[in-house]
């Protein structure tokens, strides 16, 4: 679509743009969105793009398709993905010769192929419709409403879908105190893992005095295996700062940043031509809409440290310090950016707040349970069959994500555990798949909802490993400013380095529990206070194979390399010699046709003898 | 009594007064000096102590807080980097997916660790948390291009292309 | 008032305290560590926390402020457990070496040990590496560092030098230069603040007491000792003589005890100075008024610490210094010359030793320009902090020792030489001569005091009008000398920005780099009083006034120097001995050309 840019006075003007796209778009037979998620980079999807270009070129599709390339779909394991609407039909794992017979057959003939679709392992069917396969189904699509369906780099396909319609609706039908008010009936929390109800934050931010404020947008996802944030920066960038410029509206502020971690390339290019382009069309500047309110949005880059998506870490950080957190109270919205009011949300939360106030605060209520009310975007990842991005309603299953969702554990192996919240959230066990996904029950189970990083594991994870894994990163990430956390954190990594290697004690469990708990409860800010949550739940829910690490000196998911062995089995063996020609440090000996031997002094558990075996015959012990 | 610790200020040479010219484009503006040590590392290539300096000058910030926001955040180096930079995620996902032995097999084939350029001045080769490619764990970044599903035994195959268009470029 | 409930007391409080504020209120102390006076608070060391009734952890008190209606434990089980677990933690990372370190029995983490009553460390780790660094006046042990960042806070936003920062981050922080360079690379101005707030051994005065003993039990070297104005005044606080008693006299005993040859007054230099930089302030005010080109404001050169920090901060300006060198220097530079004469001793076989309140001036005894003829002005300085110690080495029992006067000819002085290490004391001295020379009149002030300039302001300032001036002095008739006082490289900065952008209205300056002059000294005994600065200016005020002669010039025996030695002020003897030279110096501490 052209590029212009029509300065918008009022909500006629906006009405006018939606009307006009929508009549744009209504003469193409078909539109074709290609995902663009990052899942769907690495796997190559731009190749897809240009085939898809050249062909409809060469067959003079142009005025009856349209191609979108949009943000996330969300099933970034089938990568590059590609959806065909109006059918909704759903292809996986393209590749430029197979675009090329989409448009051929589908486009032009109008024959789906069923072949590249969606193929349902359990029934052995292909699903051709995105809203018939598990995955899509029990999703309820809210902060990415427009993720994966819209082109993130239109803005008149955002006003299309009723996109800065509730700005309008805020300045013209609620006010300021109507905003909030209505966050605060909507139920909506905080996304970013504390879960501290929005309305009544910005109502903090309307009533606390101040000349200058500032509305901050938390955009440093640092939680390693979560994206949905960058999915939505990336995906609907207008959703979040039309999210901004409401929260700036209510709380009285002109002035907004967002603080992106450095990581995310591509989510800061395609957020500051979306900040460009607002800006063109009037939304953000100087009397917007014609409401008298001035907004302006800065991107702040991050620069590679977890800890800075504390949100008083955050705000030294934007002023160019050493992100290391502030002592709360003051709390920042008495005192936050440059010592102005400050509040600060996360980039979830912030593109749930327009289609709230579009739509209402019943309708969003409506989905949820109890205390937790709308949905949550997770990145699911790990051991799972369909890894990628899904929002849920709040009180979903555990389980439905996992196996129904997720289509469950790859290769088939045993479900494990499922760990939410990062480094700062805990891991749950196969007696935990009933418990209802929301803030109140997943910290009753000393889990958190987090920001949304789900990690499933089979049965091959070790789980004092994985406990020592998330201690190596918080102690590495640690800003180093308060002593339970510098020091603390080092020291646990040090007990649990121990326990790994087989150097463990039984009196390591309780030296192990006493310190965490005590770094919980003394540390200055969320990062270590919630630092010891992996240990103490894998502790808790897991302490067999502690005990099996320390007592019988055994890993029992045969991951720690200081507890294993890797042995031939003689009968198994066809000399083949593979292995032994592709063992990097010549640990296995043995001639052709003869059963072959590993030499354990020499064999570091690499695992390439076992990746290339062909009979199956080396075993870890 | 005092040393002349690093070399007196004579003729700046010219990429310094690139670097200088950069941060004084930061002059003044209220927090800036991570943005202004973003742009700076992106036109020098890393941060010494030289450049530093200019920074602190510029921006007239004490020198020993530049370097304590430098050596604070893990994306600014005070070393130079190879020509190309591997980035092996471990990512939770990565992790749990085999993401270690990637980089077990990336130091015993580069010949050097974690953090580390290599002799020949060809790879950086740094530990990512999380490149957000969890749905094709393990990964590895060269450069800005994600390699998906990476199983060891295809690493050599991976950075000898590299080699390649290193030996067609010359 | 609010008021709250702590340990079952109901506790009233000002509104803006901190829980540990109003505990202390009512009685109740909560152990810190990371905190320092009023002046820092981070909470990062944690040892301080309390329960709080309904807040999920645990508070540190010394920054969570106290509300109304609070109930507080500070003593629970769950309070204990973790300051003991934060202690272990704290402890794993620090060396064991108490027995052998400079701060044995003063450390504030040793004692915190004893506070919290720990019977037993258990954790073991990896320790940070052992660095240090040592440059002539500070010496640093970054293992030894508890990560408080009071250094920071003193370096930073007292002095604001901001020599050291946090470096690194987690368990790899430190503190220190620029990517860890070296003191001595850096800007550091040696001040020696750090020394005075860092509550471990981490930051300690470089040690010279090793040379000194050796000097001393060496039967061919004559050793002379010279102390300054300021350690009189704060030397008798570690041996419990209450603090603002100036301890003079026994400070001379001890002294003579510990086997020094001779024991001569830094005050003795301090009324040499004035001499000298009185009659170089007149030779600049008389030009000036003669219309010729002459560099003003003069500013005092005394402190050696601001001289480095000038240096480094402001190359261009160091016209503006007087020339003099600092006054224990001087004294050095007459007791090798003028006093080996005299009594035939070979200047190479003396070794002077001064005890100072200052770390700066150990540094400044190592610059190239503080010789004459070959040998060192001055062969060590102490600080009064190691004076201490080598007394109690000594066995000497300080407290009982009788008065005793100091040696001639280098050992009488006036009261103007005693207020030396006072801020605003050496604009007084050169004020009470300057206008008695020009003049023939005492200064027009209550018991000589120049009222606007004493006390702990950061910027003082005052103007004299020189009315009926003797007729040599015509010229000056009329003239409002306009004088500014600061202490405090913070305050420093402030006149100095005037005198480089040419608007500062003064004629003469007095800095000393200390916040509240050489009493509080980075070589000075450590307090955590809130009114040292004024009880110990207070000890040298009523040592000036018990003396019979206040006014420099009036000295005797300073008459006789310039009789029988130098000639007269500034004159071509003066100038080689008494006077020096300064160089500009770049943020490595490297010479920058001149331009």
């Amino acid at each position: 679509m052209a590029k212009y840019a029509p300065r918008l006075n009022s909500l006629e003007d906006l009405q006018a743009i939606k009307d006009a796209f929508l009549a744009e778009t209504e003469k193409y037979r078909h539109t074709v969105i290609v995902c663009g998620g990052t899942g769907c980079v690495s796997a190559h999807c731009a190749d897809v793009l240009s085939a898809l270009k050249k062909q409809y070129s060469v067959r003079g599709l142009r005025d009856e398709v349209r191609i979108v390339e949009s943000g996330c779909i969300g099933l970034c394991a089938l990568g590059p993905t590609v959806v065909v609407e109006p059918e909704g039909v759903f292809y996986c794992n393209m590749t430029p010769e197979r675009i090329v017979q989409v448009v051929d057959k589908h486009l032009i003939g109008g024959n789906i192929i069923l072949d590249y679709t969606f193929l349902d392992e359990k029934t052995g069917e292909h699903i051709p419709y995105m809203k018939d396969i598990p995955f899509f189904h029990d999703q309820i699509k809210i902060a990415l409403r427009n993720c994966g369906a819209i082109d993130y780099d239109s803005i008149e396909e955002y006003i299309s879908r009723d996109g800065y319609f509730g700005f309008a609706k805020a300045v013209n039908e609620l006010g300021r105190t109507g905003v909030y008010e209505e966050l605060k009936a909507s139920g909506l929390r905080g996304r970013g893992g504390a879960g501290f109800p929005t309305g009544v934050k910005w109502e903090s931010g309307y009533n606390q005095p101040g000349e200058q404020k500032y509305i901050v947008c938390n955009a440093d996802e640092g939680d390693p295996g979560a994206y949905m944030d960058r999915s939505i920066l990336e995906g609907d960038p207008h959703s979040v700062i039309e999210g901004m410029l409401l929260g700036g509206y209510t709380i009285g502020a002109n002035k907004g940043y967002v603080y992106v971690r450095a990581e995310y390339p591509i989510a800061v290019e395609r957020l500051s031509e979306a900040i460009e382009t607002a800006r063109a069309f009037g939304l953000l500047g100087e009397n917007i809409l014609g409401s008298g309110f001035s907004f302006d949005i800065e991107i702040r880059i991050g620069a590679g440290a977890f800890v800075c998506g504390e949100e008083t870490a955050l705000l030294n950080s934007i002023e160019g310090k050493r992100g290391e957190p502030r002592q709360k109270p003051p709390f920042p919205f008495q005192k936050g950016l440059f010592g102005c009011p400050t509040i600060i949300n996360n980039v979830e939360t912030l593109a749930n707040v327009p289609v709230i106030i579009v739509r209402g605060a019943e309708w969003f209520a409506s989905y949820g349970v109890g205390r937790s009310k709308g949905t949550k975007v997770f990145a699911l990842a790990g051991d799972i069959k369909y890894s990628g991005i899904v929002e849920v309603p709040m009180g979903i299953r555990m389980g439905d994500i996992v196996f129904t969702i997720g289509g469950g554990i790859k290769d088939g192996k045993p479900f494990k555990a499922v760990q939410t919240g990062g480094p700062s959230g805990g891991c749950l066990t196969k007696d935990h798949l009933d418990v209802s996904v929301d803030y109140e029950s997943l910290s009753a189970m000393g889990a958190i909802m987090g920001s949304g990083g789900m990690i499933v594991m089979d049965e091959n994870t070790c789980m004092v490993d994985t406990a020592r894994y998330f201690m190596d990163f918080v102690q590495d990430e640690s800003c180093g400013h308060c002593v339970p956390c510098r020091v603390g954190t080092k020291r646990l990594l040090e007990i649990l380095q121990r326990i790994v290697s087989g150097r463990g004690e039984v009196s390591d469990l309780d030296r192990l529990e006493k310190m965490a708990l005590t770094i919980k409860d003394t540390a200055m800010c969320g990062l270590g206070q919630t630092a010891p949550n992996p240990l103490l739940t894998t502790l808790k829910y897991f302490r067999d194979e502690y005990e099996a690490h320390v007592i019988h000196k055994t890993c029992p998911a045969h991951v720690c390399k200081d507890m294993i062995t890797y042995v031939i089995d003689p009968e198994k063996c066809r000399g083949c010699t593979l292995c032994a020609r592709q063992c990097p440090v010549s640990a296995i000996t043995g001639s052709v046709k003869e059963p072959h031997v590993i030499d354990s002094e020499k064999c570091t558990r690499c695992g390439t003898c076992i990746s290339n075996c062909k009979f199956g015959a080396i075993m870890i012990k | 009594m005092s040393e002349c610790s690093t070399s007196c200020p004579a003729a700046e040479d010219p990429t310094l007064q690139r670097v200088r010219r950069i941060a004084e484009s930061y002059r003044g503006k209220e927090g800036s000096l991570i943005q202004a040590l973003h742009a700076v590392q992106s036109a020098y290539g890393y941060l010494p102590l030289e450049v530093q300096k200019i920074v602190s000058e510029t921006l007239d910030i004490p020198l020993p807080t530049v370097s304590g926001v430098v050596t604070f955040y893990s994306f600014f180096s005070t070393e130079p980097h190879g020509k190309h930079n591997i980035r092996i995620c471990l990512g939770t996902a990565c992790y749990v997916r085999g993401g270690v032995r990637v980089v077990d097999r990336l130091e015993e084939i580069l010949g050097c660790k974690v953090g580390h350029t290599t002799a020949d001045g060809m790879f950086t080769f740094e530990i990512a948390r999380c490149i957000g490619a969890c749905g094709l764990a393990p990964a590895i970044s060269i450069d800005d291009k994600v390699y998906a599903n990476v199983n060891p035994d295809e690493i050599p195959q991976i950075l000898a292309s590299y080699y390649k268009a290193e030996e067609a470029n010359a | 008032m609010i008021e709250l409930t702590i340990n079952g007391r109901k506790i009233q409080a000002p509104d803006d305290s901190t829980i540990m504020q109003a505990a202390e209120l009512g009685g109740i102390k909560i152990p810190s560590l990371c905190k320092y006076k009023d002046i820092h608070a981070i909470g990062s060391c944690r040892v301080c926390v309390v329960e709080v009734e309904g807040a999920r952890n645990l508070q540190a008190s010394c920054v969570v402020k106290a509300r109304n209606g609070m109930v507080v434990h500070t003593n629970s089980p769950r309070v204990r457990e973790a300051r003991r677990v934060i202690y272990d933690l704290l402890i794993s990372d620090h060396p064991k070496e108490c027995m052998s370190c400079a701060r044995n029995r003063t450390c504030e983490l040793q004692e915190l040990g004893f506070t919290l009553d720990i019977l037993e460390t258990r954790l073991t780790g990896q320790q940070r590496e052992k660095n240090i660094d040592r440059t002539p006046a500070i010496t640093r042990d970054s293992t030894k560092c508890i990560l408080c960042r009071r250094c920071v806070t003193t370096c930073r936003d007292i002095q604001k030098v901001g020599a050291i920062s946090a470096q690194n981050r987690g368990f790899n922080s430190f503190i220190g230069s620029a990517l860890g360079l070296p003191l001595g690379s850096t800007n550091c101005s040696m001040c020696g603040q750090c020394t005075k707030v860092c509550p471990t051994g981490a930051l300690i005065a470089t040690s010279s007491m090793e040379t000194v003993w050796q000097a001393l039990e060496n039967p061919n070297v004559h050793v002379v000792v010279q102390t300054a104005p300021a350690v009189r005044a704060a030397l008798g606080e570690p041996f419990g003589i209450p603090m603002g008693t100036s301890v003079t006299g026994k400070m001379v005993s001890a002294l003579r005890l510990m086997g020094f040859d001779k024991v001569f007054d830094t005050d003795f230099a301090a009324d040499l100075t004035i001499m000298e930089e009185g009659t170089e302030l007149l030779e600049r005010l008389t030009a000036a008024v003669s219309g010729e080109k002459v560099t003003l404001p003069m500013i005092t050169s005394c402190s050696p610490g601001w001289i480095k920090h000038c240096e480094h901060a402001w190359p261009k300006e160091l016209d503006h210094l007087s020339t003099c060198k600092s006054p224990h220097t001087m004294q050095g530079a007459l007791i090798k010359s003028y006093y080996a004469e005299r009594e035939g001793i070979d200047p190479k076989d003396i070794f002077v030793v001064s005890v100072m309140p200052c770390t700066a001036k150990k540094y400044e005894i190592e610059r190239p320009e503080m010789q004459n003829g070959g040998y060192p002005n001055v062969d060590a300085v102490i600080t009064t902090r190691e004076l201490v110690r080598m007394i109690k080495v000594a066995g000497i029992d300080f407290a009982a020792l009788e008065d005793d006067d100091f040696d001639a000819p280098l050992g009488l002085s006036t009261g103007a030489g005693v207020i030396f290490g006072v801020t605003g004391g050496v604009m007084e001295a050169a004020l009470r001569t300057v206008y008695f020379l020009v003049t023939g009149r005492k200064l027009p002030f209550d018991g000589l005091h120049v009222t606007p300039i004493v006390g702990f302001d950061k910027i003082k300032t005052a103007s004299i009008k020189l009315e009926n001036v003797l007729p040599e002095y015509s010229a000056f008739e009329g003239v409002e000398v306009k004088i500014a006082v600061t202490s405090g490289l913070e305050g420093a900065d402030i006149l100095m920005k005037e005198v480089s952008e040419g608007t500062s209205p003064y004629h003469f300056i007095e800095i000393m780099g200390c916040p509240g002059g050489c009493i509080a000294g980075g070589g000075q005994p450590r307090t955590e009083r809130e009114d040292y600065r004024i009880l110990r200016a207070k000890a040298l005020y009523t040592e000036d006034e018990a003396k019979a002669l206040r006014m420099s010039h009036e000295n005797p025996d300073i008459q006789k120097v310039y009789a029988e030695y130098l000639g007269r002020p500034c004159g071509e003897m003066s100038h080689h001995l008494l006077h020096t030279t300064y160089t500009p110096r770049g943020n490595f501490n490297e010479y920058l050309p001149a331009d």
